[in-house]
């Protein structure tokens, strides 16, 4: 698995994104796939950044990603809060526009845009795994 | 992410080029209240430009739509909407919320 270390800020973003669109090219996906993969990613981490670390800039967090078994893993460990997704209401969706609720929005696309979304509390720290499957 | 604002008789055109993320967003948010700020409600967003969109930007639409529709005094349309980014759109629900057309000008020539 290739990981890489990013800062606890938003400008890495476009670097995250960069890193998981190449691996998933590398990896054979198509261009709908590669941006369904950058934005889940994106997604995720958005919310390491603004959930488990809170604003601190300091924190670090790993972004690895790996093709194995026709999926593509990727995975997202930080040191912060803990922070459950399953917890997070899914936004409801036929809400009008004065009902509609401002966050949640981003959990709900990556579990939309990738086959798996898995969430656990490790001793390395807490850690996100999404599998984007192949065809 | 670049961002050129553009005044027409009866609307502003909102044209966002490149990527709009949780980093970039806040400046969408800043030239949207902007135009809102000056008393205008009608705005067109042109997307022809934007190559990608997260929740982030969802959001600073959101925002600007729910404050430009109130009392009924206007709307955020959208126009020249990328694909990949319609179908993240359609995922997150918001299709029904903005009206969306082909081309700017006639995004303009319908507010």
């Amino acid at each position: 698995m290739q990981t890489v270390t990013f800062s606890s800020t938003f400008d890495v973003l476009d670097d995250i994104r960069s890193f998981v669109g190449q691996q998933a090219r590398g990896a054979g996906f198509n261009e709908k796939d590669v941006y369904s993969i950058q934005l889940a990613t994106d997604e995720a981490a958005s919310n390491v950044i603004e959930h488990a670390y809170q604003g601190r800039l300091d924190g670090k967090f790993d972004v690895g990603c790996e093709f194995r078994k026709g999926g593509l893993i990727i995975t997202l460990l930080d040191h912060g809060e803990a922070f459950d997704p399953s917890k997070i209401d899914e936004p409801d969706l036929k809400a009008d526009l004065s009902d509609r609720k401002i966050g949640g929005l981003g959990i709900y696309l990556m579990r939309k845009l990738m086959d798996e979304v898995r969430y656990e509390t490790t001793q390395a720290g807490n850690l996100l795994t999404m599998v984007k499957r192949k065809g | 992410m670049k961002i050129n604002t553009k005044e027409f008789k009866h609307c502003d055109m909102v044209s966002i080029e490149g990527r709009v993320d949780s980093s970039s967003a806040p400046q969408l948010s800043k030239a949207l209240d902007a135009v809102i700020g000056k008393g205008v409600y009608k705005i067109v967003v042109d997307m022809s430009q934007l190559e990608y969109m997260s929740s982030a930007g969802f959001r600073a639409l959101l925002a600007s739509q729910r404050v430009c529709r109130r009392y009924h005094r206007g709307e955020v349309v959208l126009a020249s909407v990328p694909e990949r980014i319609r179908e993240a759109f359609e995922l997150a629900g918001f299709t029904e919320l903005f009206r969306t057309y082909g081309d700017p000008l006639e995004a303009v020539g319908s507010l």
